[in-house]
């Protein structure tokens, strides 16, 4: 009797597996079929549902370009036209990634706006047809789904996301100049209320699945599935294509409703936008919001607006036709080049162009606590690398380790982390106030005091309990790495690596190669920066390298602003007005006086007369009266602690006056401060190209503005002078050179570009 | 024998299908399964080793396990455990003398009595001079139990230990919030009257509201039934997979509760109620009724439900152990020998309940046997789809040489000889009781069936599991 129960139960579970075996037999001949004949997008029938996979080869990533729109368009036909399929499930293939978006170069090559015109209403009249598809069509989201990729998925009928960190969900084009151009911004109000739409394109933020479940952008979630007998991301895909695939026959049964649940607050939000004149209010804040922020420096947010706005009070027709018009103007924009260009670069700068390092760094030392190093460690445990932080006082160091809590706990409150996460992640951070472990570390990353001396003395004990594979990196701001070198017995293992403050939100990382430095270390280097999710230059080594070295002389030139009578507060409005998200007077007393004065005072000796201007003598002042910046609470301004309004310090009056220079009033408007300001990091900028110090204009770009905050709507130095013209900048600049000499006198590389139109840092 | 025999051909063709369309495999496993015809030819004729002591079950019983509120609702764990103790007591006949120690399992603690073991002990006719303690590792604290007892007798420490396990989950400790348990304690030191008045005007509504014993995973946020779900889609165990190998385990308990297998049951009489004779989660459904049920915890498209998974339950088990001089000397004539064990742990996120899985071909190893060699598999059925999906692990090579760093899967185990007396998801899942009444129904199954070596095997919280070979007492 148990046998015969037993063999009961046993038919029903073989006869399943056969059944399940089946299954998948046929379907990868119809898949494996449907392969010759395209090449980003397929189908096989399950059933009564289609499913259509993205999977554009040779390629990390799906983008929507003109051959997938158009492969997508030939699949939908031939479901639409099958009367076997009811219903159709829209997945890619690619594990972490869904569709990332429009292709960027098709937008980039167009050369007039009616041709991005175009690509946009092509994008809307293939996504129009998908919205009104007789058979519902689910949207499986693995992975990033972003763009163009979140359009396609918001024209579907339905949405099941993967409860991953992977999956975000969101529309960036507003970060690349541009606005959501296939139909964007007239469902994303519908589907998740005004406001919230006007956050996600305005901003441009990735959301997380759980969040975009909340919000209404997506039905269901699938949580991702641990190994099986198949590793854990391709079932996960699998599994979701399981759960689209019920939905998706669901819907054809209409057993689902394609209406989301909504809560009181919803309800109330959406009936309260129905009133005219409630959706006039929000138009007006988020135009005054926008306008405060981008100072008018970005159209794109402002067009945001008047799109989404266009197709509430106007109509869905009367939407479209705004929103392809305005992505076509938008595309063509110097602010969008300048955008795209800055993407492209930040892609170039998340690869090791040097290659693999021989042996990948698995012990990290970090010499000091302070404000750097442990922000160093920070971003080195929390990508699970065992770091050893050391310092010489316990107060210091255990100042440090509560930083990196602090930090990582900060994540837990914003849900990116869990607790258990947090401990796990912190168990990675050892503190110490000796060398033990040293023997071990495959890489030593020193962020002690900035002073060479000291520098030395920590080299040589290092070098004396490191093994001889020991990469030695400095973090430095100023100080010259041949210099610190000089006393190293392995001149071949010393590299710079310059993080910038707070190191766990600024995203660059300059690391700097000496003659001696071999490619190994720099390999190595570039492996570990981008471990620690930095974007990385590489530049040779100078006074300065690359970003400190830009960043004096346009220092100097705020100094001299000032002397010549320029309050702080109109300085910053003008310097934040041309784009630099904090102004200059206020940067100086963030990255801190003494700072400020002690590399004004290297680099001036380096450099001799052309980085003079303003006089060190008022940093040397404030020095003296304990004005270092935010740090002691006084600088330009006076910072109290807890409140954001800062007033200006009434005893730098008394400094101002004594140092007072005569302005020139032919190179004092406001206009010419901006500029004056600009030109000088400009022709630094290229000079450091035309010496080498810079290996690409990319770069230099990248490190203008994710290091030093250069206006990101200019695209930085070398983007700026191809989009402004080389001969307009000399042009200025010798203005200003016949004011002031030498410090503006345009460099050789820049004066071959305006020579020759043809010249261009950017082809 | 014959229908035996056919079964064990049907399974094998069944669970070997898949591997038998490549055809590098086929010559390892199968070949040797086929070759074994039902129970001769054992790796080892037995598991002892020269100079360690054998230990032996003498007596082993629980009282009849009850869904969760109701017989035992209004009683404490301690007296379930009472319960279980005197059973023991009582059906060995063991001077209570003897007993050296006392150890217990259990999960979730009564404050009150924290160290179960000894409050039972006290209470139930142990001597007061025998020390207990209680231990603890989630759904193996009775596992736990009975090997600290193992490790006492090997060691020389002890002669017999009582190892037993207790849970009741009709009620669990419901704590105030950390404030409002702030506020309270810094009460009791306030001294003058301002200091409390104080105090009490620090007091907000929100601290009444209560905390619950965790349901989930510490480390994961995640709760069990959750990681089941994710588990069984990873390993692709649909629902109909999992309602039918539910209704098996109800099915084979119910018989098995017919025909008086489960002898181990101690009947209880619950103060002030009727006596208790028999487990009361046994109830055979239809795969209909079944399939109606909602998803539970993976809304709304899961598989894991209320039917296929353990239900919540209240009992306590206990067990004799002794070195087997001792027993023998004594007169007793012992069930089982407790052979090699091992504790696993893995991933407690995504491999939560896979312990069986890593536990089986260790303790097999460790043990020198095969899979061939067991004639009785005792698991812990937590859920269906995790005892499938152990299944599935165990059938797989890509799962053990990625995740658990071996040449060879060890194989799924043969359905005839797996629980076929049922299970937790039938019998009940009181959490620190269940590890006893796996070694009872394996000492049981190999006494009545004829057998040798059982293996038996469960998952617990922590993503960490057990596994233990027992050997039948020679006739």
């Amino acid at each position: 009797m148990v046998a015969s129960r037993a063999i009961g139960s046993l038919s029903r579970f073989s006869a399943f597996r056969i059944l399940r075996s089946r299954g998948c037999i046929c379907r990868s001949f119809t898949v494996s079929s449907a392969l010759l004949t395209r090449t980003h997008i397929n189908y096989g029938v399950k059933g009564d549902v289609a499913v259509v996979r993205i999977n554009s080869p040779n390629s990390k990533v799906n983008t929507l370009n003109k051959e997938v729109q158009s492969e997508f368009i030939e699949v939908m036909n031939e479901i639409w036209a099958n009367d076997q399929i009811r219903s159709a499930v829209l997945i890619s293939s690619k594990p972490g990634c869904f569709v990332a978006g429009a292709d960027i170069n098709m937008l980039a090559s167009c050369t007039t706006p009616q041709e991005a015109t175009r690509i946009s209403q092509e994008g809307q009249r293939i996504f129009e047809k998908l919205e009104k598809s007789p058979k519902p069509v689910v949207a499986a989201i693995s992975g990033s789904c972003l763009g163009g990729g979140l359009e396609l998925a918001i024209a579907c009928q339905y949405r099941i996301a993967t409860k991953d960190r992977k999956t975000v969900l969101g529309v960036p084009e507003v970060l690349l100049g541009l606005l959501p151009g296939a139909g964007g911004t007239q469902r994303l109000p519908k589907m998740v209320g005004v406001p919230a739409a006007f956050d996600m394109m305005l901003t441009g933020r990735n959301i997380r699945a759980d969040r975009a479940k909340k919000m209404g952008l997506v039905d269901q979630l699938v949580e991702p599935l641990g190994p099986g007998v198949k590793p854990p991301e391709e079932r996960t895909i699998e599994y979701l294509e399981e759960v689209a695939i019920t939905f998706a026959k669901g819907l054809a049964d209409r057993k689902v409703s394609t209406k989301p649940s909504k809560g009181l607050i919803d309800k109330l939000t959406s009936y309260a936008m129905t009133i005219p004149f409630v959706r006039q209010q929000i138009y007006k804040t988020v135009e005054e919001k926008v306008k405060k922020q981008t100072k008018g420096l970005y159209p794109a947010p402002l067009k945001i607006i008047d799109v989404v706005k266009a197709g509430l009070e106007q109509g869905n027709d009367a939407g479209y036709l705004a929103e392809s018009q305005k992505f076509g103007e938008l595309a063509l924009t110097k602010e969008s080049k300048a955008l795209m260009g800055l993407y492209n670069g930040q892609v170039l700068c998340k690869k090791n162009k040097f290659g693999a390092p021989q042996k990948n760094v698995q012990h990290l030392a970090i010499l000091g606590a302070g404000l750097m190093g442990a922000g160093i460690a920070q971003v080195s445990v929390d990508k699970g690398l065992k770091t050893l932080l050391k310092d010489t006082t316990l107060t210091g160091l255990s100042r440090g380790q509560q930083q990196v809590f602090k930090g990582l706990n900060d994540k837990v409150k914003k849900k990116a982390l869990t607790s258990f996460e947090r401990d796990s992640i912190f168990s990675n951070l050892i503190g110490q106030l000796d060398y033990k472990g040293f023997e071990k570390a495959d890489m030593v990353i020193e962020a002690v005091f900035e002073d060479l001396t000291v520098k030395h003395k920590v080299l040589k004990e290092v070098e004396g309990m490191t093994p001889e594979h020991c990469i030695f990196a400095s973090n430095t701001s100023a100080l010259p790495i041949n210099q610190i070198a000089s006393v190293s017995k392995r001149p071949e293992k010393v590299i710079g690596m310059h993080y910038f403050s707070p190191v766990d939100k600024m995203q660059l990382l300059e690391i700097i190669t000496t003659d001696k430095t071999s490619k190994d270390t720099t390999a190595s280097a570039v492996a570990v920066g981008l471990k620690q999710g930095k974007v990385i230059i590489v530049v040779k080594d100078g006074p300065g390298f690359y970003t400190t070295r830009c960043l004096a002389p346009m220092m100097s030139e705020v100094i001299r602003i000032l002397q010549e009578g320029v309050d702080p507060k109109k300085l910053d409005a003008l310097t934040t007005g041309f784009g630099f998200p904090v102004g200059a007077a206020t940067l100086a007393d963030e990255v801190g006086v003494d700072v400020a004065q002690h590399v004004a005072e290297d680099l001036g000796k380096a450099f001799g007369e052309r980085f003079g201007g303003g006089n060190v003598e008022l940093l040397k002042q404030m020095v003296s009266k304990g004005f270092l910046g935010r740090k002691s609470g006084k600088g330009f301004y006076i910072y109290q602690e807890g409140s954001k309004n800062k007033s200006l310090n009434s005893e730098m009056d008394g400094i101002l006056v004594n140092l007072r220079l005569a302005a020139k009033p032919e190179v004092s408007s406001d206009e010419d401060i901006q500029y004056r300001v600009i030109m000088r990091f400009v022709n630094e900028a290229v000079l450091c190209l035309q010496e080498g110090i810079l290996a690409t204009p990319a770069e230099g770009d990248i490190g203008a503005v994710f290091g030093l905050g250069f206006p990101p709507c200019l695209g930085g130095p070398f983007r700026f002078v191809d989009l402004y013209g080389a001969q307009k900048v000399v042009d200025r600049l010798r203005k200003y050179e016949s004011a002031y000499g030498i410090q503006f006198t345009p460099c050789q590389l820049l004066l071959d570009h305006a020579n020759s139109s043809s010249k261009k840092f950017y082809q | 024998m014959s229908t035996i025999l056919t079964s064990t051909f049907k399974n094998l063709s069944t669970t070997s299908k898949w591997a038998l369309r490549f055809s590098v495999r086929p010559l390892s496993c199968s070949s040797q399964l086929r070759s074994a015809p039902a129970v001769q030819t054992k790796s080892k004729k037995t598991l002892a080793k020269p100079n360690i002591k054998n230990i032996v079950v003498v007596e082993g019983v629980r009282i009849p396990f009850l869904l969760s509120g109701t017989s035992y609702k209004d009683l404490m764990p301690h007296d379930l455990a009472r319960g279980a103790l005197s059973g023991l007591l009582h059906r060995s006949n063991v001077p209570k003398n003897v007993v050296d120690y006392i150890i217990f399992g259990t999960v979730i603690q009564e404050v009150k009595t924290s160290n179960v073991a000894r409050e039972a002990a006290l209470g139930a006719g142990f001597s007061d001079k025998t020390p207990a303690h209680t231990v603890t590792m989630a759904c193996i604290s009775s596992n736990q139990a009975m090997t600290t007892a193992v490790g006492l007798i090997a060691s020389g420490q002890c002669d017999v230990v009582v190892a037993g396990g207790v849970e009741l989950m009709s009620d669990v400790p419901i704590r105030h919030s950390r404030k409002m348990r702030k506020m309270m304690l810094d009460l009791n030191k306030a001294k003058t009257l301002s200091q409390r008045l104080s105090l009490l005007t620090k007091f907000r509504l929100n601290f009444l509201s209560p905390e619950l014993p965790a349901v989930a995973e510490f480390s994961t946020n995640e709760t069990m039934g959750h990681s089941a779900d994710r588990l069984a889609a990873a390993f692709a165990v649909s629902r109909m997979e999992q309602d039918e190998y539910a209704l098996r385990s109800h099915s084979l308990a119910k018989k098995a509760q017919d025909e008086g297998h489960l002898s181990d049951i101690v009947p209880f009489k619950v103060p002030g109620k009727d006596t208790v004779t028999k487990d009361n989660g046994i109830r055979p459904s239809s795969l209909e009724q079944m399939a109606k049920l909602k998803p539970a915890f993976i809304k709304p498209y899961g598989t894991v439900t209320a039917a296929n998974s353990s239900f919540l339950t209240d009992g306590a088990s206990a067990m004799l152990i002794m070195s087997e001089e001792k027993a023998l000397a004594m007169g007793y004539k012992p069930k089982a020998y407790l052979r090699d064990f091992i504790y696993v742990s893995q991933d407690p996120k995504d491999q939560l309940l896979l312990g069986p899985t890593y536990a089986t071909p260790k303790v097999l190893e460790k043990a020198g046997l095969t899979m061939n060699d067991i004639d009785a598999f005792e698991f812990h059925e937590a859920f269906s789809g995790q005892i499938l999906a152990n299944f599935k692990a165990m059938d797989s090579d890509w799962f053990a040489q990625n995740y658990m760093g071996r040449k060879t899967k060890v194989g799924s185990p043969p359905l005839e000889k797996f629980n076929i007396w049922g299970g937790s998801l039938s019998l009940g899942h009181p959490f620190g009781a269940t590890g006893c009444r796996l070694v009872m129904a394996a000492a049981n199954r190999l006494s009545k069936d004829g057998g040798q070596y059982a293996l038996v095997a469960a998952c617990a919280a922590g993503g960490q599991g057990h596994a233990m070979i027992v050997e039948a007492y020679p006739k």
